[in-house]
């Protein structure tokens, strides 16, 4: 099947060439044409990229690099500091790593080291279910079902419980960093658990026969299958992050949009992707539009830097694997 | 002594039991969202709701139809917007992308697919509102387009490069051009596969919510106009969710409801018929 | 380390590896196949099989490929277990213990029946760590001096130590093919199996690696006993002492593969030595 594929391939590049050399004008103009569309993606990419930076410039000239250092976000003042954006992005984000992570990993393994036939399918396909509900609904089912429960019950008996950490103090207003950050988790967890599900199905079966042909349990085995496919999986986790990062409207219905910053979990925080949200139609005047759009860019730099490296360590995997087969 | 066997017996019994569980929390949470969505959501669906418009703040009863449509038409202009540009770059990276530009773009195509939507919203803002002054459902369905174009894209390139060689060369030995043979038959067959992709596209657009804020905006009225601001489920559902109303709120559910069976049954008849069809292949 | 009582085997692991391996007679049964049917659900791809292979001898499987030898091969440390809807009927005794009675250890069976792979398959670590690796696991070692002294042993048995000595932290994966076969053998030889299980272990290599390898497999009869499948009449003549000749799942002939070779007890055997099919 793969030196079948592989084989397709070097024919369409044949053929490609075939084509070319009997200069069919015909052949030529749709070749071209198909190849305006395609290289109209990356023109978007990059168009995107100026459109932001120009339509930014005066706050980028104005604020420089204190922009991202400014503590105060305080628009009737004109005052205009990203750091509890920033830090809020970061806490948050980090936050629904530490949950999802390791959720979606015990799923992934369970999908594809240990569940029977039968549910594999079927567990995936609810999986990514979770993956098809809107981010609007995540934010309603947030306020009115998530934020009650933490409230009433989850946040005052980490209180009592953690309290010492300054993580975990303060009035349990339900609404705030650990509701987004629950939230966020639970978005992110099916593109975590489907690519780490993908990239352990590229392991190479051989290495799984090997560990156990030595006489390894079924988990030993499977941490064999784990070192194989580390680039992989941080790949995949690192895809979770750019979501995370960039996730806009279930956290803005629960992070509780203030711009401070607090060590709390409980208290409400605010951010990049959220203040855009909220404030954007509500700018009254041109730098404060600016400024909204300059964290805008940032979100958007920092989110193709993380796709980009996702990209690259999950493709190290998976196409080293095909490659490895086809041999 | 403790036999090293039995322990690290007992050690696979443990991580095979948390992999399980992990599972098991995992469609809990799916199943806790999905269970309040239905319950709250059917207590505030009726006819009225489908077809009615909003009545003002105070009065019960009324409906979201205008947001129905307002999506409906937003997906619309998407489609027409981003459907012949996402096949045709498919067709590219998937006939003739075998080269360092193909992968780089393949690799582009992704990073885009990976952009925050309020990114996008934000250019489609820039590019369109600025210059006609005003929020427009073109606004929206152009940046819900910006959105599809990628996901189109690759699901056709993957669909296409499905299609077996012999179908190719057997019309090109018959001296086809190249155009004809990639459109009336390597296209034409994988037609079905194209067409599941597009719905995907669809619905992950449908749930879109941070790209229409500042390009359709949102309305309470009829609207079809392509330069007026339009209603938007998603919109809709998130200004009722945010508003102090307990009526609105209901209804914020019961739009939530609808929502999630248009889009459940979107990717439904997908599994479906990529079931049928490419059974064994990864959609 | 381990009791006696939940040892399924009689031969004990401990005595196995400390003391030097007794000499027992040379035709000792070792492994033995009584009734043997499997089936890939509904599909059944071996009959009736019925072969004893003895101790300390290189056992050879031919036949046409998807005559089902690896199958059976398989079926000897158990590995088709991890294959969904394969099913199996029948008996199969190692020192006279039916391996697929319940209750069996499956992973104890693995630790005692070594398995080498058409590919060679190293894990992505060190040349010193993919050896150490069945040693770590299973316990077999109890200090830093004696696992690398069981490492360099493997490595010296599997005829690698001298090429590989000076760069046991490097990645497995810089060794040529051959050397990473061998490799696979010494990780099997660590941890002191028995029985070697050996699917094609040759096929991908070029003919001098081939080579070090059949001379390797020619050494290993002195202390384990080796089964070997193999699409290559040639090295099976030239390594084994038996020879069992498979086709469509049947096993047509098992006998000492000199007589095999001249004078095959079945036409159909001849036929395919002689290369009139397969």
């Amino acid at each position: 099947m793969s030196s079948l594929a592989l084989r397709d391939n070097e024919q369409s590049g044949l053929m490609a060439r075939w084509s070319r050399s009997r200069h069919r004008w015909s052949d030529v103009l749709f070749r071209r044409l198909t190849a305006c569309f395609a290289l109209s993606i990356l023109i978007l990419l990059v168009w995107m990229l100026i459109t932001l930076a120009l339509n930014a410039r005066q706050a980028l000239a104005r604020f420089g690099w204190g922009f991202l250092w400014g503590r105060t976000w305080d628009p009737v003042r004109e005052q205009f500091g990203a750091l509890p954006f920033v830090y809020g992005t970061i806490v948050s984000s980090t936050l629904a790593l530490c949950i999802a992570v390791p959720l979606s990993l015990g799923v992934a393994i369970f999908l594809s080291e240990h569940a029977p036939r039968g549910w594999e399918n079927v567990v995936a396909f609810l999986v990514d279910t979770l993956a098809a509900i809107p981010s609007v609904i995540y934010g309603l089912w947030g306020i009115f079902i998530l934020s009650p429960a933490l409230r009433n019950y989850i946040e005052p008996w980490l209180a009592s419980t953690f309290g010492f950490l300054p993580l975990f103090q303060g009035p349990p207003y339900g609404i705030g960093m650990l509701a987004g950050g629950i939230i966020l988790a639970i978005m992110v967890l099916p593109i975590i658990t489907a690519v780490s599900r993908d990239v352990l199905q590229a392991v190479p079966n051989t290495q799984r026969e090997a560990a156990l042909s030595l006489g390894a349990t079924r988990w030993e085995t499977t941490r064999v299958v784990l070192a194989h496919a580390r680039a992989g999986l941080t790949g995949a986790v690192i895809l979770g992050l750019g979501r995370a990062i960039g996730e806009t409207m279930a956290v803005t219905m629960v992070i509780g949009n203030r711009p401070e910053i607090s060590y709390s979990l409980f208290d409400p925080s605010y951010t990049i992707a959220s203040v855009i949200a909220n404030e954007f139609n509500e700018a009254t005047y041109e730098l404060y539009v600016q400024a909204l759009i300059e964290l805008g860019l940032i979100l958007f730099l920092v989110t193709l830097i993380v796709n980009a490296v996702a990209r690259l360590l999950v493709w190290s995997v998976t196409r080293r694997t095909r490659e490895v087969q086809r041999v | 002594m403790i036999d090293p066997l039995r322990y690290r017996k007992v050690v696979n019994g443990v991580m095979t039991g948390a992999t399980f569980i992990c599972a098991l929390a995992v469609l809990a949470i799916l199943f806790a969202i999905l269970g309040y969505i239905v319950a709250q959501g059917i207590a505030a669906l009726n006819i009225d709701f489908l077809t009615k418009l909003p009545k003002p703040v105070g009065e019960s009863g009324g409906g979201i139809a205008h947001a129905i449509v307002g999506s409906m038409l937003l997906i619309g202009i998407a489609i027409l917007l981003g459907l012949p540009s996402g096949i045709l770059a498919g067709l590219y990276l998937a006939e003739f992308g075998k080269n360092k530009l193909g992968r780089f773009i393949e690799f582009v195509t992704d990073i885009l697919a990976g952009t925050p939507s309020i990114i996008v919203g934000i250019f489609a803002y820039t590019l369109i509102v600025l210059p006609m002054k005003r929020f427009s459902a073109f606004a929206g369905g152009a940046a819900l387009a910006l959105i599809m174009i990628p996901i189109i894209t690759r699901t056709t390139q993957e669909i296409i490069q499905l299609v077996p060689q012999t179908l190719r060369e057997g019309a090109l030995a018959l001296g086809a051009p190249q155009w004809r043979v990639t459109l009336g038959v390597v296209l034409r067959s994988a037609a079905g596969g194209v067409a599941t992709g597009v719905m995907l596209a669809i619905a992950r657009v449908a749930g879109e919510t941070a790209p229409l804020l500042f390009t359709a905006l949102g309305s309470h009225h009829w609207s079809t106009a392509l330069d007026r601001p339009v209603a938007s489920l998603t919109v809709t559902i998130y200004d009722y969710a945010k508003a102090p109303y307990d009526d609105w709120h209901a209804q914020a559910w019961a739009g939530a409801l609808v929502l999630v069976m248009m889009i459940g049954m979107t990717n439904l008849a997908v599994r479906l018929f990529t079931h049928s069809r490419y059974s064994g292949t990864h959609p | 380390m381990m009791t006696k009582a939940k040892l399924a085997m009689p031969v004990n692991l401990l005595e196995k590896s400390t003391a030097e391996p007794m000499k027992r007679p040379a035709l000792d049964s070792k492994v033995t196949i009584e009734q043997l049917n499997f089936f890939y659900g509904p599909v059944q791809v071996l009959f009736d099989i019925s072969l004893t292979m003895p101790s300390r001898r290189v056992t050879a499987f031919i036949g046409p490929s998807g005559c089902g030898k690896s199958t059976l091969l398989r079926t000897l440390n158990r590995m088709n277990d991890i294959i969904p809807h394969a099913r199996l009927q029948g008996r199969v005794k190692i020192d006279g213990t039916d391996i697929y009675q319940t209750g069996m250890d499956v992973v104890r069976l693995r630790q005692r029946v070594g398995m080498i792979f058409q590919k060679s398959n190293p894990f992505p670590r060190s040349i010193f760590e993919n050896v150490a690796y069945g040693l770590r696991i299973n316990q077999l070692v109890r200090s830093r001096r004696e696992l690398d002294e069981r490492v360099e042993q493997a490595l010296q048995q599997a005829a690698l130590w001298d090429e590989v000595k000076d760069r046991l932290k490097e990645s497995a994966f810089g060794l040529s093919g051959g050397q990473q076969q061998r490799l696979c053998i010494a990780r099997a030889l660590a941890i002191r199996p028995d029985v070697i299980l050996m699917d094609e272990p040759a096929s991908a290599l070029d003919p001098i690696a081939t080579q070090k390898i059949e001379e390797l497999i020619v050494r290993l009869k002195e202390e384990y006993t080796v089964v070997i499948v193999t699409h290559n009449m040639q090295q099976a003549a030239r390594v084994s002492d038996h020879t069992a000749f498979f086709w469509m799942g049947r096993l047509i002939e098992f006998d000492p593969t000199e007589k095999m070779f001249t004078k095959p007890a079945h036409q159909m055997t001849e036929d395919y030595i002689t290369g009139r099919f397969g």
